[in-house]
């Protein structure tokens, strides 16, 4: 007896809802043996990592800060993976938006004009578009594999990052510690109530809808998604699979530079060596836990959120390492990609018996 | 210190940096071969660092700690073969959740060993032959780990291009449909040098945990495991070119420690970017001579096998 996959006449709609969940209960289950193994009470773990995160106000706040971000990102990178192009240089996009953004604030302190902000934001997705145009020029021009050169990238912008902060974009007034000046009131994104939640998930809202918009209801999203999956039948429809390399790569640099500036102006209001724990990579398993889909990414960006939050509760109540968040995120990509499988194939048992019969009469 | 002694020093430190790209490369070649793309070289990596670290300290023999490396690298690697090979997911996707998760088990892992010294690896001196000046030095009186890697060029090449176990793992990379028509087993042999690339990137891995720097730092296989794999691209998927490749770029790599010893008046940073900056430009030359890319790249690169039974 074995079991074997048998190829779907169609995409299966039922699975394409169920198995991102399905990759979630399982990722559940193999968090509680880890955490059973760790010698805690799984049950209690979970509790503390999923549940007791959504039961004050502060850290829903704080879920929708860090869930911000891992949107923005996402939905740029749908667009780019969904006309099969790899960009998984998001980071460096994310790090270089951030630079770019706090050219004003750090250099231009004393323009406090009410076009500062707007301004900051241009340059920010300015500054991720830059960076990403690299990448898809290198594979336009000469067909250089876009997944190593953009994340060579990622390296490249952390240490231009750390070079500023430390050099010349120090804090004069700073102590010598490596972090740029504090960020005027009016370089910062202003706050949505009373707590750390600013205006950048607002962004992320309007840029799921544009995304989402843009693939199912214009030309362009037709062309992508038809260059993604035959791209032999678009360049006989006449599309550009240049065109699209550039228009995927600069919307996905675009959104992450946006999402960089937003974090420095909107969450951490200075330059520091550090600006991100990992967003950009992370927005690649909410890209594919959202099945690319814009409004599955915003509820794979809130779980993703939550997982950063989790770790961090489940730090302080039960001592458990922070670490554990990236182990989490890891196996959850892991069992979506494994889920997936579900949408294109489905498993058949074969015994030796039906094997045999099946022999004899080819 | 005399001129000779100098670039002695400079040299044996090269060795010391291209040894761990030159062991994940190799691997990782023979995988590409097989028409499979592994990208979580840098997630199998860094778990063979952080166990074979931990299995050295558990048992006070760097030796155990190579082999429990090796077994973490495969381990890591089968289940990137699962995904790709049985479930038929993504590769890339596939490859990048393997470095996800490496690097997020790595840390979990390593968060105990944090600060704690380190066994080092001792060198093994060839009787006779590491008594020759100058070279004696460089080339015989090396650690285990440096003469596997020289090891696994020969053995690569012989078995890659002179051995009928080559031609079938080639066949396969280059057209899986006839080699299943033929009757070889696809998967298998993709399984086996998926296994072979997990077994190598462990021993980069321990390579850098228990002789680079002989200890456990988070992060540290920092982005070897994705020049290793642009050295493949490099190499043109040929294990003598890897293995210059591995040079030059331990060599960058090394330059810039001495550039900046020297005193040269240029940003720290700048000179760190350097080995990054390099594969970029490397990428570039080697990318525009497509003729080179289309004869050597395996044509199956990528592609998942589903047998049509």
């Amino acid at each position: 007896m074995r079991i074997e996959l048998v190829k779907r006449a169609e995409h299966s709609q039922t699975m394409t809802v169920v198995s991102p969940l399905i990759a979630i209960a399982l990722t559940l289950v193999c968090g509680s043996i880890l955490f059973a193994a760790m010698g805690y009470n799984p049950v209690e773990a979970l509790y503390a990592y999923f549940i007791e995160p959504l039961t004050t106000s502060w850290s829903i706040e704080e879920l929708l800060v860090k869930a911000g971000p891992l949107i923005l990102i996402a939905v740029g990178l749908s667009v780019c993976f969904l006309s099969n192009s790899w960009n998984i240089g998001a980071e460096g996009q994310f790090t270089m938006g951030a630079v770019a953004g706090s050219v004003i604030p750090v250099l231009f302190y004393d323009y406090t004009g009410v076009m500062a902000l707007p301004l900051m934001i241009v340059m920010g997705v300015l500054g991720g578009m830059a960076w990403a145009s690299i990448p898809a020029f290198l594979k336009v021009r000469f067909g250089t594999n876009e997944i190593l050169t953009s994340l060579m990238l990622v390296y490249i912008a952390q240490y231009i990052l750390d070079f500023l902060v430390r050099g010349p974009w120090r804090d004069p007034d700073g102590f010598n510690f490596p972090e740029s000046r504090l960020f005027d009131a009016a370089h910062v994104l202003p706050k949505i109530g009373e707590g750390r939640l600013h205006i950048g998930m607002i962004f992320a809202v309007i840029a799921v809808l544009a995304v989402w918009w843009m693939l199912s209801r214009t030309l362009k999203g037709f062309e992508i998604k038809v260059m993604g999956e035959t791209p032999r039948a678009g360049r006989f429809a006449g599309f550009s699979s240049k065109g699209v390399i550039w228009f995927g790569f600069l919307v996905s640099g675009g959104l992450a530079g946006l999402a960089g500036m937003a974090e420095v102006s909107g969450s951490i209001e200075q330059l520091t060596p550090v600006i991100s724990p990992g967003y950009g990579f992370t927005a690649i398993i909410v890209a594919f836990l959202g099945r690319l889909n814009p409004v599955g990414i915003l509820f794979a960006g809130l779980l993703l959120g939550l997982s950063y939050i989790g770790g961090e509760a489940a730090q302080v109540s039960l001592g458990l390492t922070d670490k554990i968040t990236r182990v989490f995120q890891g196996m959850l990509l892991f069992f979506v990609l494994a889920c997936d499988t579900l949408i294109l194939y489905k498993f058949k048992v074969v015994s030796n018996a039906k094997r045999i019969k099946e022999a004899a009469n080819v | 210190m005399s001129d000779i002694s100098m670039i002695e020093a400079v040299l044996l430190t090269i060795i010391t940096a291209s040894t761990p790209l030159l062991l994940a490369a190799i691997g990782e070649l023979v995988v590409e071969r097989s028409g499979v793309l592994n990208l979580g070289v840098e997630g199998m990596m860094i778990v063979g660092a952080v166990i074979g670290f931990a299995a050295t300290q558990a048992t006070g023999s760097p030796y155990v700690g190579i082999v429990a490396a090796m077994l973490a690298g495969i381990a890591m690697s089968v289940l990137f073969g699962f995904l790709t090979l049985n479930l038929m997911t993504n590769q890339v996707a596939t490859g990048l959740a393997l470095t996800i998760l490496g690097l997020g088990l790595s840390g979990m892992i390593g968060e105990a060993f944090i600060g704690q010294p380190g066994i080092s690896l001792k060198p093994i001196a060839i009787p006779g032959l590491s008594e020759i000046p100058f070279v004696g030095s460089l080339l015989f009186n090396q650690d285990i780990l440096v003469y596997t890697s020289y090891g696994l060029v020969i053995a690569v090449y012989l078995v890659l291009f002179k051995s009928r176990t080559g031609l079938i793992i080639r066949a396969v990379g280059d057209n899986h449909s006839s080699a299943h028509a033929l009757g070889y087993s696809v998967i298998s042999v993709r399984y086996l040098a998926v296994m072979f690339g997990g077994a190598c990137a462990g021993l980069a891995g321990a390579y850098l945990s228990l002789i680079y720097t002989p200890q456990w730092v988070e992060g540290m296989t920092a982005g070897r495991g994705w020049i290793a794999l642009a050295l493949v691209v490099f190499a043109s998927w040929r294990p003598a070119r890897a293995l210059v490749g591995a040079y030059l770029f331990g060599a960058v790599s090394i330059l810039q420690f001495h550039a900046q010893a020297a005193g040269i008046g240029l940003p720290t940073q700048l000179m760190s970017a350097l080995p990054y900056l390099a594969t970029i430009v490397v990428l570039i030359v080697i990318s525009r001579n497509k003729n080179l890319a289309k004869v050597n790249t395996p044509a199956c690169l990528g592609k998942p096998f589903v047998p049509d039974r």
